[in-house]
């Protein structure tokens, strides 16, 4: 008998349907490995372990009917505790909702419902998403499952976690400057942050709206289609969601690379780790093997990235934050932990009177340059390559004090979110036994090209198939 | 620049020990030092940043559509009074 936690979403699906296993059987598989490992990797807030195992019947009811199955039936899934879901409990990893159930489901989790997904949980984050490791949830760091002194990234760290070492098999998660692409880089996964308005938003916690979008991390690159085909499209209660048609991300998956043009832009690997870089140069060799053609490109603007990232999202988290009052719901502000405090004075502080210019509108305009970067290079080229992370998976406790260089960490993530443009993560190796991720990042909309470069990568080299050892 | 933090901290309706706002101002100046890094950029010709991908103005039709009943939008509220929300009085006995 095959250990069903290892399966990839597309294997899984395909044994339900021909009825080689049972949808409760599957569940059943997971839970029991989510149950066991939680205690060491503290992946999970909430286990829903009475509500999955009820939904996992009614898919094999359906199979047992002969019933089509929708695309994620069956598949037990992990949702960041960011999203709100009826009747479970939904606390932002902080302890201002500790005790928070929500009325609603959010968007995608409607969305994923009616999919006949099994949730099995809600998965641990940095607090309100404010991180890069994991290590501001108010409930307790995430481990990395490849080295439990180490964290799995973050802000999306207990869905990173919980998908590398077999607890679920997907999760959703949310990037608003790395949060989903630095996790999956450093737990051996593939993450892709959509293009801005892809995606709804409506009943996820809100960070920083100008840049928020909700992201999937999945095994391998089909997986990942597979959910954005159902969570994508437009949404009346998200009106920040683009009216353009959803394509269908699977078709033509394996369409390849041959002629593609993929820039790899200087700014992001002048004083990059020698040994990550090695990694990046030689999967830009690989797709040069399948045909496309690599040029050199410049994003002259990338160096302001951060700055101009750190000016927005504390700005944008002081009004968003400012609602949680203790009064309707939740706990009072007492209850914030130490980074939402700090984001928050930060951002009262760059709207203030007499600030607002020399900060916010300073970095409104500086973005517009970065987005411009971007658009100008998509004139010559298809899609750019670049790292994920400037360092491999680091030390829990190595950077936790001082918050300046645990944000200089998001260094080539933020610029995309920056730019609103798609990004998908893939794996690309190891180093030292730790894994490292790159990025292929497109234009608006691009998400079906990057699925089909990530995807011929990926069928090369299938990084995805090394596991943890947990 | 250095942030006024018990100011700032008033604004945003924080309680903060002096030893948060110790610790709170020491790292927010090392953020702000590093903000000044936006100084070199020329912006006085760039437009800025509004919707990041163009869209403008999403209007819908005005008509009402199932929601949440009072009983379900009150149901994470722990003091309620006849189904409304019960808050600490603002004003005291005999202001007019």
């Amino acid at each position: 008998m095959v250990d069903v936690t290892n399966l990839t979403l597309q294997d899984a699906s395909k044994m339900l349907s021909s009825k080689q296993i049972k949808a409760k059987e599957l569940t059943e598989a997971f839970l029991d490995r989510t149950k066991k490992l939680n205690e060491k990797l503290n992946s999970f807030i909430t286990i829903t372990e009475d509500i999955a195992l009820k939904q996992a019947e009614k898919v094999d009811k359906l199979i047992e009917g002969n019933q089509k199955l929708p695309p994620l039936a069956g598949m037990p899934i992990g949702v960041k505790d960011l999203f709100c879901t009826k009747g479970i409990k939904t606390t932002a990893a902080s302890k201002v909702l500790e005790n928070y159930v929500p009325a609603y489901d959010s968007t995608v989790v409607s969305k994923i419902k009616d999919s006949q997904t099994v949730i099995l949980g809600k998965t641990n984050h940095d607090a309100w998403a404010h991180g890069a490791s994991g290590e501001n949830s108010d409930f307790g760091p995430t481990k990395n499952p490849y080295d439990l002194e180490r964290v799995p990234g973050g802000s999306s760290s207990g869905s990173a976690a919980a998908v590398a070492s077999g607890q679920c098999i997907a999760a959703l998660s949310t990037d608003t400057g790395g949060s989903t692409r630095q996790p999956a880089s450093f737990c051996n996964l593939v993450g892709i942050k959509p293009t801005y308005g892809r995606v709804s938003r409506y009943g996820v916690m809100a960070m920083a709206s100008s840049l928020d979008t909700i992201g999937h991390m999945t095994k391998t690159v089909w997986d990942n289609a597979q959910i954005l085909n159902v969570t994508a499209g437009n949404d009346t209660n998200d009106a920040t969601t683009s009216p353009r048609p959803v394509e269908d991300y699977i078709k033509e998956i394996e369409k390849g690379v041959k002629g593609k043009r993929i820039g790899l832009p200087r700014e992001y690997f002048d004083g990059l780790d020698p040994k990550i870089k090695s990694v990046i140069d030689k999967a830009s060799k690989e797709l040069e093997n399948l045909g496309a053609i690599i040029s050199d490109i410049s994003l002259p603007h990338t160096q302001y990235g951060i700055a101009t990232y750190y000016i927005i999202v504390p700005s944008e988290i002081s009004s968003n934050l400012a609602r949680y009052d203790g009064i309707r719901y939740g706990n009072g502000r007492d209850s914030f932990g130490a980074e939402a405090k700090r984001r928050i004075i930060l951002g009262t502080f760059a709207l203030s009177s007499g600030y607002y210019d020399a900060y916010y509108l300073k970095a409104m305009k500086v973005r517009r340059l970065i987005r411009d970067d971007f658009v100008n290079a998509f004139k010559n080229v298809d899609a750019i390559i670049a790292p994920v992370s400037p360092t491999l998976p680091f030390k829990i406790g190595e950077k936790v004090n001082d918050p300046l260089t645990m944000y200089l960490a998001d260094v080539y993530t933020v610029n995309v979110n920056l730019a609103g443009i798609p990004s998908l993560t893939v794996p690309a190796g190891f180093i030292d036994g730790l894994p490292v991720g790159m990025q292929v990042i497109g234009p608006d909309f691009s998400e079906k090209l990057l699925y089909q470069i990530g995807s011929a990568y990926e069928q090369k080299t299938k990084w995805y198939k090394s596991k943890p050892n947990i | 620049m250095k942030i006024d933090i018990s100011h700032v901290a008033k604004l945003a309706n924080l309680k903060l020990s002096p030893a948060e706002e110790k610790k709170f101002g020491d790292q927010l100046d090392e953020v702000l030092d590093y903000f000044t890094k936006l100084n070199e950029v020329k912006t006085e010709i760039v437009q800025p940043i509004d919707h990041i991908t163009g869209l403008e103005n999403v209007q819908r039709q005005d008509v009402a559509q199932p929601s949440l009943s009072q009983e379900e939008a009150l149901s994470a509220t722990r003091k309620t009074h006849n189904g409304f929300i019960q808050v600490e009085a603002i004003l005291e006995s005999g202001d007019h």
